[in-house]
C-alpha cells in the first residue's frame, strides 16, 4: 500500500517556517509477533493540532504511544523504523526514553491523577525533573493554562481524586504541561467526558497549540473536524496491521478526501 | 508562556535541571539493591537445601563389636554362609536367654537366610557409627578424615553412606541411629492426613458453597467471613491447645476409641491419630474454605444463569455445573492446604505425639508420630548421628511435599488454560 | 442466612398456600425438602468456623481463669514480674515475652527490607522470564515446613554465627539464629503480600509518571510505593503476627528455659517455645503448669488477633481507594 517510506507531507498549506516537530519513518510496532502498525511515514507540524482517526483497533493508540516510547512499558511490544525528533531518532540505542518522555508528554484516555493532592500532582513531574524556578508559580500557571485555577485554587491541598472526571482530565493536562514539554500526545482525552467538558478540553487544546505541538487520537469526527489542523486516517490492512491511508489538512480530509476509503469512513459508510 | 520555553530541544533546558546522569546513578544503585535482595532470597533457599543434603550423605566411621572377618568359617566369608552356620554363630555369641527369645518369636528353622544374616549383623557384628562427616567434608577433607580415623578409632572402617536408603524408609524408629528409619513416622503422617482430608474437605467445601452460593449479605454472613479470615491468622500452636483441651481431654472417650471398645490397650488415652487428624482439620479449614471460595467465585455467572434458565434448582445448578467447573481449583487449594498440614509440627507436639513408637499404627485410635515430629525429635538429640537422620527425614518430607505441590501447580495450569 | 430464607418464605401467602392438599395453579411454589436439608448442612459447615473460634476462646479463657484463680498466681504478678519458674511458683510472663519480641524483631529486620525489595524487584523490574523463575522459588521457600527451618537454624545459622562472632560470645542456643532464620521463613510471605499490593496499583498511574519523564526508580518509589502503602502496612502487620506465633524454629534453636535478656546471642525461650517444651513432656491435666500454658496461649492469641484485625482494617481502607 505505502511500501515506499516517503513521508506524506500535506502540501496544500505551507508550514510557517517549514518546521516539523516529529517525524515517523517506516515505523512499525509489534506486539510479540503481531504487527499492530505497519510502515508509517508521517511528518507532524510544529505548533499545530494533528488528529489521528480510524476505526477501533486500527492502531491509533499504538502509533501515538510510539512517539514517546510508551509502548516499551508493555513487555511484548517493540518498534522498528525511526521516529525523528529534531533530526534525532528517538529509537537510537543511545537515546534515553526518560529524556524522550519529558519532552514529549502524554495525556491518557482515562484521567489518571496520582493519589496525591492537586498541588502535588502538578508539581510532581517538575520536581523529579529538577525544576529550578518558583514551584507555586509554576503550579498556578499550569492550572491557569488549563482553566482549572479558579475551580481548584482553594483546595490545592485536597486529594486530586475528589475532582470531577473533567476536572481530573484537565489536571492531567496541567500536570503534563508543567514539565514544559515540546509535544503533547493525547489519546482520546475527552472520550470519558460530557459534551461541555469536552468543549472545554477542545478550547484548551486550541490555547495550548500556540505553544505546543499536539497530537490527538479521537473517535469523534466532529471533534477532529472542529479542533484539529491536520488529520491522519488509519485503517487495518488485510493482516490487521494499521496503515496510514491519508494525511492532510483537516479541511481537505473532511471535504474532499482523495481516497475512497477515507470518504466512506468519514461519511459513516464504513465499520 | 513565552515561545522560547519550548523551542527546538526546549528552552525548557534553562528552567529544568533534569540531572539525569545523577538520577540514573541512583537508579542503578537501587536496582542493584533490589536485585541483591532477591538473590539473597535465592541464596537462603540454596543454603537450606545445601545444609540438608550435606548432612544426608557423607562418611561414617564404622566400628564393629566383632569383625565379620573373624566370623568366617573355613575361609567362606560371613555373607555366604549357610542358615545352619548363622544359627551356630548366634548360639555361640548370644546369651542363652536372648537366643531362646528369638527362637520363640519365630523358630530359627523357619527363618530365611536373609533374616538370619541380618540378625547376625545386628546382634553379633553390631556395627556402630562412631563418628560421621558431612558430604562436603567427605569430598574435600578425605585425607584429614582418614588420618583422624586411623588415630582416634583404630579398629574403625571409613565408609561412604547415604542416610536416605530404602532401609531407612522401611525400618521403624529405633534407638540406635544405625538402624532407625521413618516407617512409623510416614505411616503416622499418612493416617493423620487421611483423617484430616476426610473431615476438612467436605466441611471446607460445604462452607465455601454456603458462603458463595447461599449466604446473603447479613451481619451473620459478615461475621462468618471475618471470622474465617481471622482463624487463618491464628498461630498453629493455639490449634494444638484447642485440640488438647477438646479432642484429647474433652472427648477422650471417643478419640481413644474406648467408646467403641477399640482403644489401644497400651495408651487408652486421647493422644491418638484421630485427635491429631481432627486438630489439623480445624487448622487447615480456614485455608481450605478461602481457597474453595475463590475457585467457586471464578465460575462465570453465565453458567449459573444458563442452568437456572433451564429450570434447574439451586442445588442442581451447584452440583451439576458450579462444582464441576470449580473442582480443579478446589483440588489445587486442597492440596496446598494438605501440604501445610503434612508439615505441621507444633500443634501435634502440644496434643501429645509419642516420642518413640516401633509398631506400625493400625488405625485412628493408635498412638501417633509423624514425619515432622520425627525430624523435631532427632534434631533435638545431641548426638550428631541423629542430625544426619533428621536431614534424611527432611529430604523424605520435602520430596513428599514437592510431589504434592507439583501436582497442584500442574492442576492449576491445566485449569487456567481451560478457563 | 439459608435457614432464615426458608423461614421467611414460609411467611408469604404463596408458601402458606402450599400447605393445602392440591396446588392451586401449576406455578405453585413447591417444597423441596432435599434442597432445604442440603442447605441446612452447608450452613452448618459455615458455622463450624464460628464454633472453632468460640472453642479457642472458651478453652483458653477457662484454663486461664483457673490459672489466675489459684492462690499462687495473680494477674499483676503475671504481667509485671520478670521471673518465670513454675517449679518455685514464679509466674512473670516477661522473660517469655522479651524472647518473643527479640526473635520477632530479628525476623523483621531480615524479612521487611528484603521482602519489600524483592517485591519491588518482581513487580517493577523483573522481566517476565525472571519473574517466572523467581516466583516459584519464593513459593517453594514458603512451602517448606517450619521444622525444617528449625533444623537449618541449628545446623547452619548457629555455627555460622559462632564462627563470625566467636563461640564464647554466641551460645549454642540463641535468639539471633532463630530470629534470622525466622526472617527467611517470613520473607516469602512479606514479598508475596507486598507484590500483590504493588501490582494492584493501576497501570495508568505508572504510565502517567513515565509520561512526565520519570525514571523507573522514581515511578517505583514515588508513585507505586506510596499508592500501595496500606497494602504494604498490612503485609508488615501480618508478618509480625506470624513471627510472634512461629513455634518450631524457636523451639529448636532459641533455647529451652526462660531467660530475661535482650542479648540476642544468649539462649532464651519464647512464649511458643515454652508451650511446646512443657506440653511435649507428660503433663498432668490439673497441674498449675498445664493451666499456665493456656494463660500464655491466651496472651499469644490476643496479640496475634489484635494484629490481624488491624491489618484487615488497613487492607479494607486500601481497597476503598482503588475499587
Ligand atoms: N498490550 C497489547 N498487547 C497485544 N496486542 C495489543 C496490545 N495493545 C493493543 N494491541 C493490539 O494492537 C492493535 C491496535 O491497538 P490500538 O489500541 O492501538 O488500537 P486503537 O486504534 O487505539 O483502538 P481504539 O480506537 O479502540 O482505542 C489491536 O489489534 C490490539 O488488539
Ligand atoms: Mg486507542
Amino acid at each position: 500500500m505505502f511500501a515506499n517510506h516517503q513521508p506524506i507531507v500535506p502540501a496544500t498549506i505551507p508550514a510557517p517556517n517549514g518546521e516539523y516537530a516529529i517525524e515517523a519513518q517506516g515505523l512499525s510496532v509489534f506486539y510479540g509477533g503481531f504487527r499492530a502498525v505497519k510502515d508509517i511515514a508521517l511528518k507532524v507540524r510544529t505548533r499545530k493540532i494533528t488528529a489521528f482517526i480510524g476505526p477501533s483497533g486500527c492502531g491509533k493508540s499504538t502509533l501515538l504511544r510510539a512517539f514517546n516510547r510508551m509502548n516499551e512499558l508493555i513487555p511484548t511490544a517493540h518498534a522498528a523504523g525511526a521516529v525523528l525528533y529534531h533530526g534525532q531518532d528517538i529509537y537510537a540505542p543511545d537515546v534515553d526514553p526518560v529524556e524522550v518522555r519529558r519532552r514529549i508528554g502524554m495525556v491518557f484516555q482515562k484521567a489518571n491523577p496520582f493519589p496525591k493532592t492537586i498541588y502535588e500532582n502538578v508539581a510532581w513531574g517538575a520536581t523529579i525533573n529538577g525544576y529550578r524556578g518558583n514551584m507555586a508559580e509554576l503550579v498556578e500557571q499550569s492550572l491557569r493554562q488549563t482553566a482549572l485555577w479558579d475551580e481548584v485554587k482553594d483546595k490545592l491541598q485536597q486529594s486530586a481524586l475528589a475532582l470531577s472526571g473533567g476536572q481530573q482530565q484537565r489536571l492531567c493536562i496541567a500536570r503534563a504541561i508543567a514539565v514544559k514539554p515540546d509535544i503533547i500526545l493525547m489519546d482520546e482525552p475527552a472520550s470519558a467526558l460530557d459534551p461541555i467538558a469536552t468543549l472545554k478540553i477542545e478550547e484548551l487544546m486550541r490555547e495550548l497549540a500556540q505553544n505546543y505541538t499536539i497530537i490527538i487520537v479521537t473517535h469523534n469526527m466532529q471533534q477532529a473536524a472542529r479542533a484539529s489542523d491536520f488529520t491522519a486516517f488509519l485503517l487495518m490492512d488485510s493482516d490487521r496491521a494499521g496503515t496510514l491511508i491519508e494525511y492532510g489538512p483537516t479541511r481537505q480530509i473532511f471535504t474532499r478526501p482523495t481516497d475512497q476509503r477515507t470518504e466512506d469512513y468519514i461519511t459513516g459508510r464504513f465499520g | 508562556m513565552s515561545a522560547e520555553t519550548n523551542g527546538p530541544l526546549g528552552g525548557a533546558e534553562q528552567t529544568f535541571d533534569a540531572g539525569l546522569p545523577q538520577r540514573k546513578r541512583v537508579a542503578v544503585a537501587w536496582h542493584t539493591l533490589f536485585l541483591a535482595s532477591t538473590i539473597i532470597g535465592v541464596i537462603a533457599l540454596t543454603a537450606l537445601l545445601y545444609t540438608v543434603i550435606n548432612q544426608s550423605f557423607g562418611l561414617v566411621a564404622v566400628q564393629n563389636r566383632i569383625e565379620p572377618a573373624s566370623l568366617a568359617v573355613d575361609g567362606v566369608p560371613l555373607a555366604q554362609l549357610t542358615q545352619e552356620q548363622y544359627v551356630a554363630i548366634l548360639q555361640a555369641n548370644l546369651s542363652p536367654g536372648v537366643f531362646r527369645r528369638y527362637d520363640s518369636e519365630q523358630p530359627f528353622t523357619e527363618r530365611s537366610r536373609e533374616n538370619l544374616y541380618a540378625l547376625v549383623l545386628e546382634r553379633v557384628v553390631q556395627p556402630r557409627y562412631v563418628k560421621t562427616w558431612p558430604l562436603i567434608a567427605a569430598f574435600f577433607d578425605r585425607a584429614a578424615i582418614e588420618t583422624e580415623v586411623a588415630r582416634d578409632f583404630p579398629g574403625a572402617k571409613l565408609v561412604f553412606r547415604s542416610w536416605v536408603t530404602p532401609d531407612f524408609l522401611r525400618s521403624p524408629q529405633a534407638s540406635a541411629p544405625e538402624l532407625a528409619g521413618v516407617r512409623t513416622a510416614i505411616l503416622g503422617s499418612l493416617w493423620t492426613i487421611l483423617i484430616t482430608i476426610l473431615t476438612a474437605l467436605p466441611i471446607g467445601v460445604g462452607a465455601a458453597i454456603y458462603l458463595e452460593e447461599y449466604a446473603r449479605a447479613s451481619w451473620a454472613t459478615r461475621l462468618i467471613r471475618t471470622n474465617i479470615t481471622n482463624l487463618a491468622g491464628v498461630p498453629s500452636i493455639i490449634y494444638g491447645m484447642l485440640g488438647l483441651a477438646i479432642f484429647v481431654r474433652g472427648a477422650e472417650a471417643l478419640t481413644s476409641g474406648a467408646a467403641f471398645g477399640l482403644a489401644d490397650p497400651t495408651t487408652a488415652n486421647g493422644r491418638t491419630i484421630l485427635s491429631a487428624g481432627l486438630t489439623l482439620a480445624l487448622l487447615i479449614l480456614p485455608l481450605l474454605i478461602i481457597n474453595a471460595q475463590e475457585a467457586i467465585r471464578a465460575v462465570p455467572r453465565s453458567l449459573r444463569q444458563a442452568s437456572y434458565g433451564l429450570g434447574a434448582t439451586q442445588w442442581q445448578t451447584i452440583w451439576r455445573h458450579v462444582l464441576p467447573s470449580a473442582l480443579p481449583g478446589i483440588l489445587t487449594g486442597t492440596i496446598l492446604a494438605i501440604s501445610r498440614a503434612i508439615g505441621e509440627t507444633a500443634p501435634l507436639v502440644v496434643i501429645g505425639a509419642s516420642t518413640f513408637i516401633v509398631v506400625d499404627p493400625n488405625g485412628p485410635f493408635a498412638k501417633f508420630t509423624t514425619l515432622p515430629i520425627q525430624i523435631y525429635q532427632w534434631t533435638s538429640r545431641p548426638q550428631p548421628q541423629f542430625r544426619n537422620l533428621a536431614a534424611a527425614a527432611i529430604l523424605v518430607l520435602l520430596a513428599l511435599l514437592l510431589t504434592m505441590n507439583t501436582s497442584a501447580v500442574l492442576l492449576r495450569n491445566r485449569y487456567s488454560r481451560r478457563a | 442466612m439459608g435457614v432464615g430464607m426458608t423461614a421467611a418464605a414460609a411467611g408469604t401467602p404463596e408458601a402458606r398456600a402450599s400447605h393445602e392438599a392440591r396446588p392451586a395453579h401449576p406455578l405453585q411454589r413447591r417444597r423441596r425438602p432435599g434442597e432445604a436439608l442440603i442447605q441446612g448442612f452447608l450452613a452448618f459447615c459455615g458455622v463450624i468456623s464460628i464454633f472453632t473460634t468460640l472453642g479457642i476462646v472458651f478453652v483458653l479463657g477457662r484454663e486461664s481463669l483457673l490459672f489466675f484463680s489459684k492462690p499462687e498466681v495473680t494477674l499483676a504478678e503475671f504481667l509485671l514480674t520478670t521471673h518465670w519458674q513454675p517449679a518455685v511458683g514464679e509466674f512473670g510472663i516477661w522473660p517469655l515475652v522479651s524472647a518473643t519480641v527479640l526473635t520477632s524483631l530479628m525476623a523483621m529486620l531480615v524479612a521487611l527490607p528484603l521482602g519489600l525489595a524483592v517485591a519491588i524487584y518482581l513487580s517493577e523490574y523483573a522481566s517476565a522470564r525472571a519473574r517466572n523463575l523467581l516466583k516459584p522459588i519464593m513459593e517453594v521457600l514458603a512451602g517448606i515446613p517450619t521444622v525444617v527451618y528449625g533444623y537449618f537454624a541449628l545446623t547452619f545459622m548457629t555455627p555460622t554465627l559462632r564462627t563470625i562472632f566467636g563461640a564464647n560470645v554466641v551460645e549454642i542456643y540463641n535468639t539471633a539464629s532463630a530470629g534470622l532464620v525466622m526472617g527467611i521463613l517470613i520473607l516469602p510471605l512479606v514479598s508475596s503480600m507486598s507484590e500483590d499490593a504493588l501490582s494492584a496499583v493501576p497501570r495508568s498511574l505508572r504510565e502517567a509518571a513515565y509520561g512526565l519523564g520519570a525514571t523507573r526508580l522514581e515511578v517505583a518509589l514515588k508513585i507505586v510505593l506510596p499508592a500501595a502503602l496500606s497494602g504494604l502496612a498490612a503485609a508488615v502487620i501480618v508478618a509480625i503476627s506470624r513471627a510472634i506465633g512461629e513455634t518450631m524454629i524457636v523451639a529448636i534453636a532459641a533455647g529451652a528455659g526462660p531467660n530475661f535478656t535482650l542479648n540476642p546471642f544468649k539462649a532464651a525461650e519464647t512464649m511458643t517455645g515454652h508451650i511446646v517444651r512443657i506440653s511435649g513432656g507428660d503433663l498432668s491435666y490439673d497441674s498449675l503448669d498445664y493451666d499456665s500454658l493456656f494463660a500464655i496461649g491466651m496472651l499469644l492469641f490476643l496479640m496475634t488477633l489484635g494484629l490481624n484485625l488491624i491489618s484487615q482494617r488497613v487492607v479494607r481502607r486500601f481497597r476503598e481507594v482503588y475499587e
